[in-house]
């Protein structure tokens, strides 16, 4: 064990057990899976990438690349965790990732003797040869890519998501953000302070310093209980503000359950919250740099910042013996921390001299200093020794070299601020020439970045920056800020620094040791000499050329010095290389978070079902999707087939009655002054003189002259209609009258209204439709000539107010009765029982489909599509010359008026009991040859019981002048089957049936 | 996710809302008037600017009113709303 | 140019890779050019490169304002395939997909192009009527393709949700084997050193900024690196099409869209198809490095920002989920936009414009990556012709004038 005798903030009255790699490893609560395994001095974790080399911990939270584990097993398996922020907790499960057999003997890591030989692109240039091999090729290397394991499994847990509102969102509680909340919530402000880790404090948690006269994490402490009592205030940890959109919109992933034994867990998995905020704070830290060196990727090498943490939260002592490797006085501190925890280390610092107080503090404790040096390549896997060399002059070594043996080499080059959701909320950047860093500089939301986010790297100056960001929010927000004093503290050191990015090995750097800069996907310095070498000078391309920064930890460790390395390869500076685009996620965050409660199932859209839903169910129904209505589909009886259903609920519709449910047919009641006159100008047939308690069919174009719905509209009064519209259009529709009335036409007093869910609508067809409806509805004389087809009346059954319409989509005597929803399933209950003397017959849309079939009625969507007009339809009989309407221009344009458009004609199958394909392709010869012309294809095809055939409606060139003759539907099967041009309508071609 | 102000109703998400696109297009009052061109232009050229758009918007799950919008196709900044019939805002490109 | 193989990558790892040469030269702009392609994506780049192999103009250049494959082509999902349902799209596309299928070797540059094929969903009765009459298309056109039942999908695709109790099932679906994806930026890089070798000039950094004209016809160009004076010049500029038409002087039935996509933490092989779903509208595949990658529709405003709203990418996600309940707790890593330029008809516009000498190539929308390689084929063409191939000479301006519109996506639903 490397734990130390006491300190930390780890509970050590609760031990907690969990697994890696199938072994019992005991830590606290507390730990994160990274700190467990280092206190049980588990070094190797995991494998590499494309090298499959041994990789060790680096970081103490979200930049880690390296520390990917595969927790739980089964349907609780979750890839790619990272180890340095997930917490354990009893009998968690731990497995490595990217290694096999083992991580400690991976047969993949052959790989790394190849090394030389697969340089940055080298997939670009070769498994060409020859070009059928390459899917095998592939297989095997995406066999070697990919980290952690999907689940295989449903997800048994579930996610939320919540929406809400503040004054302030103050991202990161560390010693800033802590300030930041308490000055906005002092003021009055509703704020919310979010933090990714499982405790506040940020790096105060792993500091040993003085805050307010006591230790940085009792102040926390104290800070959040005052927080946590103010009402306005919402605290929430293990949350990570992964978004930063327009508008100060921000979204926030939190963490519910991960940290919980599978047993405990109640409730959701995470909750994304979606924040609309007035102002934010980003609090958001910086991440540590290293400084690269030879071999640097091996376990054992750490961030000096990372060693910190693990020494003063984790209480570990991470090492026997440490070298320090430094650019910058910042990191003397984690050789104090090193030294209180009883490691002797040796500081590798590559400057002449330092000179403040913590450096003097740690010149007083005897800790050997070596100025002008570098550490030129760590030694051992894991590490054993480093190699540590004299520098001449910048970029040049000494000869000889001293090697100091160690099992820990913690480095730090410095530090970046966390820009990521400045940048995203569209801030720029600029290069801080003395911290040798990107600071915020344009900031283009309501918005400010404060400490070390805002490149304050002291204690003192975050407190202060706090405080005064968390003010000023509020202050914009429209409260009033109330004077607060910066608390005291002894971290007061300022941050000094010079440029070195990494070791220098000579005038050839990708000759030597390999540099590691992403170690998760195996960019070395050589890869980036290598990709400005063929000529990928922009910072983009070199990322996408070389893969670094895609990783999982998008490059939080590596990136900024890739981008050193690119500009010494270029000769540049830094700040005209610039960075990559930052991109949300910050971190990586659940698919399950993002989709929210509707995995798999039925939440992914509303259902909507009809008022007589139940009895459909009830009556065996099969219900068929129709925009997001259930429809039923057919009523099978007994072991009936499809085919057998509908032929039956055809026969018996047209022989004596049948029923359908035709109440998510969109229902839109136009009212005003102008009504008939919108209607003229929105249909392409004339409305004006339709009587009173009258029907008309009408066309709708969109202003392209094509096909866009059609229905059946009604006056209901003289300035009252009721318009029908397609199941699918009834939105779109409305949508798009109301945007012509509003923005065209605010001339016409007109009002529109969705009505479609406050009527049930109950289709009785067929030539006992009359008998039966009469038997039920009063007050309406059903008398053919008092009330003939296409007129509507009001009529009453059980004292309900109905509405009768004597229309038909079958062709048939027909008539819908419309009710109040509410009263729709007894309406439908009393046309039943009233039919039953005539066998009456509910049927669903397939058998709708056949009867209007064997009229030639269209289906809008179905045998049209969007390239369609109404005179290809053979419908001009419904296109007014009178007056303008929508779409009517385009239907003289050249294509529309041309020869050769495919026009809407019947087919009927040389062998009748052949049912042509929908979709078949209409060829005018049967032949083999390919390519085909195609003249055009079935567009509905069935079964006609009625008829004792099948039919088929087709979309043809020059269908109207090719009747009688015979054309061949071809599928992509081979099937030329031969049928006639017809006209389209098979059965009662007179229509007296539905005047009957 | 834009927070957008409806004159009618207030600031509403993006999500009650429908882009109906370029704001401004009248139709033609005698469409027999226009060349097939001019039709053409009408029914599908399209400003696109880089810049201030003036926009039509509708609040399709709330109001149900169409209503103009000048916003920025690069920052997404909206500097204003307005009414069907109301003139539009300077712009200052 | 030096070749490429497994030997030439061994013999350069022996010396340190110290002897790759630049896959392209960054040359400075001549004073003229015979022609100029504006755009250095995929297709400006092709364009390029199949102007000087096919009609040998070898004075030519690519100007590209950025860097090259910045834009829509590298931040596509990769996807290729040809199976359109009209004759015009269909034949474009399969032009570009036999292109593909030799492309790493004509290149001499792997780009990765991977047919594991690309499945169509269809979630209700008339998409699956929709599927058959575009498969029967495909099929009487010479384009492989097949319609496949949800239980035979069930057996395909491990994992995918065949359940009926979906909230929409999948009941079948279009397969073309030849589909699948290629690496994106390999596409580019491989056509601006195929270009280079033989000759074109690749400039990057360099914004036209102005078009000059001479009685209607296209003289040359300002630039951020000066005037470049040419009588021809191809616009491939996916997303800004309507900027340069403006410095043009004439309007385009064209608008740019965010387009989103966004790709998970990679994982180990899971998903060795394409799937694609317009009803529930989403799309994934699995890259070789094993992120999922995925993408839907476009955010429905105007926008030049690259960068979309969040509920566009959690509708993606949501349908997503309900294809593949079981990626659930797989990560997203990165989400990002593009600039789409949208047509009426969903069609590109490739072909002459009311300026001589000056050619048009835009109006892709969602699915221009699949088209690269035939799209530059076709547009390398009509610059050199001066008139469009037999294969694009649909797609041209005059239709939004006569009404003959390609509708691929009012036809059958998949634009993309």
């Amino acid at each position: 064990m490397r734990r130390l005798a006491d300190g930390g903030l780890i509970d050590r009255n609760q031990p907690v057990e969990f697994t890696f790699d199938g072994k019992t490893v005991t830590g606290y609560k507390g730990d994160t899976i990274a700190s467990a395994l280092l206190a049980n001095d588990i070094k190797l974790i995991g494998r590499s990438w494309k090298y499959h080399r041994p990789r060790g911990i680096i970081g103490d939270g979200a930049e880690e690349p390296n520390a990917l584990f595969q927790v739980e097993e089964g349907a609780y398996t979750t890839p790619n965790v990272r180890g340095t922020q997930a917490e354990i907790y009893p009998g968690m499960v731990v497995n490595s990732t990217n290694a096999w057999p083992s991580v400690k003997f991976d047969l993949l890591s052959v790989f790394g003797l190849f090394a030389r030989f697969l340089p940055a692109g080298f997939y670009y240039k070769t498994f060409m040869w020859p070009q059928k091999f390459w899917m095998f090729y592939e297989h095997m290397i995406r066999k070697a890519s990919g980290l952690g394991e999907s689940p295989r499994e449903n997800d048994p847990e579930h996610y939320e998501k919540t929406n809400a509102h503040c004054d302030v969102l103050v991202v990161g509680a560390g010693a800033t953000g802590l300030m930041a909340a308490l000055a906005a919530g002092r003021a009055g402000a509703r704020v919310i302070l979010a933090d990714e880790q499982g405790a506040f404090g940020g790096r105060l948690l792993s500091e040993a310093g003085i805050v307010d006269g006591q230790p940085a994490a009792s102040w926390v402490e104290q800070m959040v209980s005052e927080l946590q009592n103010m009402p306005e205030v919402r605290l929430l940890k293990r949350s990570t503000v992964f978004g930063y959109h327009d508008q100060n919109y921000l979204t926030i992933a939190e963490r519910i359950n991960d940290h919980q034994s599978i047993a405990e867990r109640q409730g959701p998995r995470e909750k994304v919250w979606r924040v609309r905020a007035k102002q934010v704070v980003l609090a958001t830290g910086a991440h540590e740099r290293p400084i690269l060196f030879g071999h640097n990727d091996r376990p054992g090498v750490m961030l000096a910042s990372a060693v910190s943490t693990y020494i003063n939260r984790y209480g570990i002592k991470p090492a026997n013996r440490a070298v320090l490797y430094t650019n910058n006085n910042a990191a003397y501190q984690a050789a104090l921390d090193l030294d209180a925890a009883g490691v002797a280390v040796t500081i590798v610092d590559c400057r002449s001299d330092a000179d403040s107080a913590l450096v003097n503090s740690v010149k007083q404790r005897k800790i050997q200093i070596l100025f002008n040096h570098v550490v030129a390549e760590a030694k051992g896997a894991p590490v054993s020794a480093a190699v540590v060399k004299q520098l001449v002059k910048p970029g040049v070594l000494a000869a000889g070299e001293k090697i100091i043996n160690c099992d820990l080499i913690a480095s730090s080059g410095g530090w970046n601020p966390a820009i990521h959701l400045l940048a995203q909320s569209g801030g720029k950047v600029r290069w801080d020439d003395a911290q040798h860093c990107f600071v915020p500089d344009l900031i283009v939301q309501q918005q400010r970045s404060a400490g070390a986010a805002n490149g304050s790297f002291t204690l003192a100056a975050c407190l202060a920056d706090g405080l005064q960001a968390g003010a000023a929010a509020a202050t914009a927000a429209g409260h009033t800020a109330v004077d607060l004093t910066v608390p005291a503290t002894d971290q007061t050191e300022s941050f000094v620094i010079s440029e070195l990015w990494r070791s220098p090995n000579g005038p050839k750097p990708w000759r030597g040791a390999k540099q590691f800069i992403d170690p998760q996907n195996d960019v070395s310095v050589a890869d980036i000499f290598l990709a400005a070498r063929e000529g990928f000078h922009s910072v983009e391309h070199v990322k996408r050329y070389t893969a670094m920064g895609f990783g999982t930890d998008q490059g939080k460790v590596g990136n900024i010095a890739g981008m050193a390395v690119l500009a010494e390869a270029l000769g540049q500076p830094i700040a005209s290389v610039g960075t990559t685009t930052f991109r949300p996620n910050y971190t990586p965050v659940t698919f399950g978070a993002i989709a929210g409660p509707e995995i798999g199932g039925t939440l992914f859209d509303p259902v909507r079902k009809t008022a007589m839903h139940g009895w459909h169910e009830e009556h065996g129904a099969l219900f068929e999707n129709v925009g997001q209505w259930h429809r039923p589909w057919y009523y099978p009886q007994g072991d009936e087939s499809m085919d057998e259903a509908v032929n039956r609920e055809c026969l018996a519709t047209r022989n004596s009655v049948g029923m359908m449910d035709a109440s998510t047919l969109g229902k839109i009641e136009i009212v005003g002054p102008d009504a008939a006159e919108f209607l003229n100008r929105i249909y392409t047939n004339a409305w004006t003189k339709l009587g009173i308690d009258c029907a008309r069919y009408g066309f709708m174009l969109g202003e392209d002259g094509m096909v866009m719905d059609d229905g059946v509209t009604i006056r209901l009064d003289e300035n009252r209609f009721f318009m029908h519209t397609t199941t699918g259009g009834a939105a779109p529709v409305l949508n798009w009258m109301e945007r012509w009335l509003q923005t065209e036409w605010p001339e016409l007093e007109v009002y529109m209204t969705s009505v479609t869910d406050h009527w049930a609508t109950t289709a009785v067809v067929g030539p006992n439709s009359r008998k039966v409806v009469s038997a039920v509805v009063e007050g309406i004389d059903f008398d053919k000539d008092a009330f003939p087809f296409m007129t509507s009346r009001k009529g009453t059954i059980e004292g309900v107010p109905v509405r009768v319409n004597r229309i038909s989509f079958s062709g048939e005597l027909a008539y819908e009765v419309n009710v109040s929803a509410h009263s729709g399933r007894m309406v439908w209950e009393r046309l039943y029982a009233a039919g039953e003397p005539y066998n009456i017959t509910p049927y669903g849309t397939e058998s709708m489909h056949v009867l209007r079939a064997e009229k030639g009625f269209v289906i809008v969507g179905q045998d049209t599509d969007g390239s369609v007009t109404p005179v290809d339809l053979g419908m001009n009989w419904i296109m007014s010359k009178t007056k303008d309407y929508l779409g009517r221009r385009s239907l003289e344009r050249v294509d529309c008026t041309r020869e050769g458009r495919k026009q809407l004609v019947g087919l009927l199958s040389s062998d009748p009991q052949v049912v042509l394909p929908e979709g078949g392709q209409i060829v005018n010869q049967a032949s083999d040859q390919i390519p085909l012309p195609m003249h055009g294809h079935v567009t509905s095809s069935y079964y006609s019981a009625c008829v004792g055939r099948s039919i088929a409606m087709a979309l043809v060139k020059d269908g109207f002048q090719r009747q009688g003759e015979t054309i061949y539907v071809a599928t992509a099967d081979g099937a030329m089957l031969p049928a006639e041009i017809t006209k389209p309508v098979f059965y009662d071609p007179e229509g007296e049936r539905q005047h009957g | 996710m834009f927070l957008i102000p409806c004159p009618y109703c207030g600031e509403r998400d993006e999500s009650e809302f429908s882009c109906a696109g370029e704001a401004h297009i009248d139709r033609p009052l005698d469409p027999d008037a226009l060349t097939d061109e001019q039709w053409g232009d009408y029914l599908f050229h399209r400003k696109n600017p880089k810049g201030w758009h003036q926009e039509q918007w509708h609040h399709t799950a709330g109001c149900r009113r169409y209503f103009n919008m000048l916003r920025h196709t690069v920052s997404y900044e909206i500097k204003a709303v307005y009414k069907i019939g109301e003139p539009a805002p300077e712009i200052e490109q | 140019m030096k070749k490429y193989s497994l030997l030439s990558l061994a013999r350069n790892a022996l010396s340190y890779h110290e002897n790759w040469q630049q896959a392209w030269r960054s040359p400075d702009p001549k004073p003229a050019y015979d022609a100029v392609i504006i755009g250095g994506g995929g297709h400006g780049l092709a364009s390029a490169y199949y102007l000087a192999k096919e009609h040998g103009m070898r004075n030519i250049a690519v100007l590209e304002k950025g860097w090259i494959g910045g834009g829509n082509t590298g931040r596509n999902t990769t996807i290729v395939r040809s199976n359109y349902l009209w004759d015009e799209s269909a034949n474009l596309y399969e032009k570009s997909m036999q292109l593909w299928e030799g492309l790493s070797q004509e290149l001499n540059y792997n780009v990765m192009f991977s047919q594991r094929g690309v499945y169509n969903l269809g979630h209700n009765l008339q998409d699956l009527r929709d599927i058959h009459r575009r498969v029967n298309a495909n099929h009487l056109n010479g384009i492989d393709g097949e319609f496949v039942t949800a239980e035979e999908i069930a057996r395909r695709i491990p994992f995918i949700n065949t359940s009926p109790d979906s909230r929409y099932p999948i009941l079948g679906a279009s397969f073309q084997p030849r589909g699948g994806t290629a690496r994106h930026d390999a596409v580019a890089w491989g056509f601006a050193r195929g270009a280079d070798a033989l000759g074109v000039d690749i400039i990057q950094n360099c914004e036209v900024t102005g078009i000059r004209r001479d009685g209607g016809k296209v003289v040359g160009l300002d630039t951020a690196r000066g005037y470049i004076e040419t009588p021809k010049v191809g616009v491939v500029v996916a997303g800004n099409s309507t900027t340069i038409a403006d410095m043009a002087g004439f309007r385009m039935p064209v608008e740019s869209h965010p387009l989103q996509a966004f790709v998970s933490e990679p994982i180990k092989p899971i998903l060795d198809t394409v799937v694609m779903s317009n009803a529930v509208h989403g799309y994934i595949s699995q890259s070789d490095k094993g992120d999922l990658v995925i993408g839907a529709g476009i955010d429905a405003y105007n926008g030049y920002g690259q960068r979309g709203g969040f509920q566009t990418i959690e509708h993606t996600m949501a349908a997503i989920m309900e294809l593949f309940p079981i990626f659930s707790r797989v990560r997203m890593n990165r989400q990002w936009g593009g600039i789409v330029d949208t047509c009426p008809d969903a069609c590109p516009i490739i072909g002459t414009t009311p300026v001589k000498g000056l050619y048009f190539n835009c109006g892709w929308g969602t699915g221009g990556f699949k088209a690269t390689p035939g799209s530059g084929w076709v547009f390398a063409h009509t610059v050199a012709n001066d008139q469009p191939h037999d294969l694009n000479a649909a797609f041209s301006l005059e239709r939004f004038i006569t009404g003959a519109l390609i509708d691929e996506h009012g036809a059958a639903g998949v634009a993309h």
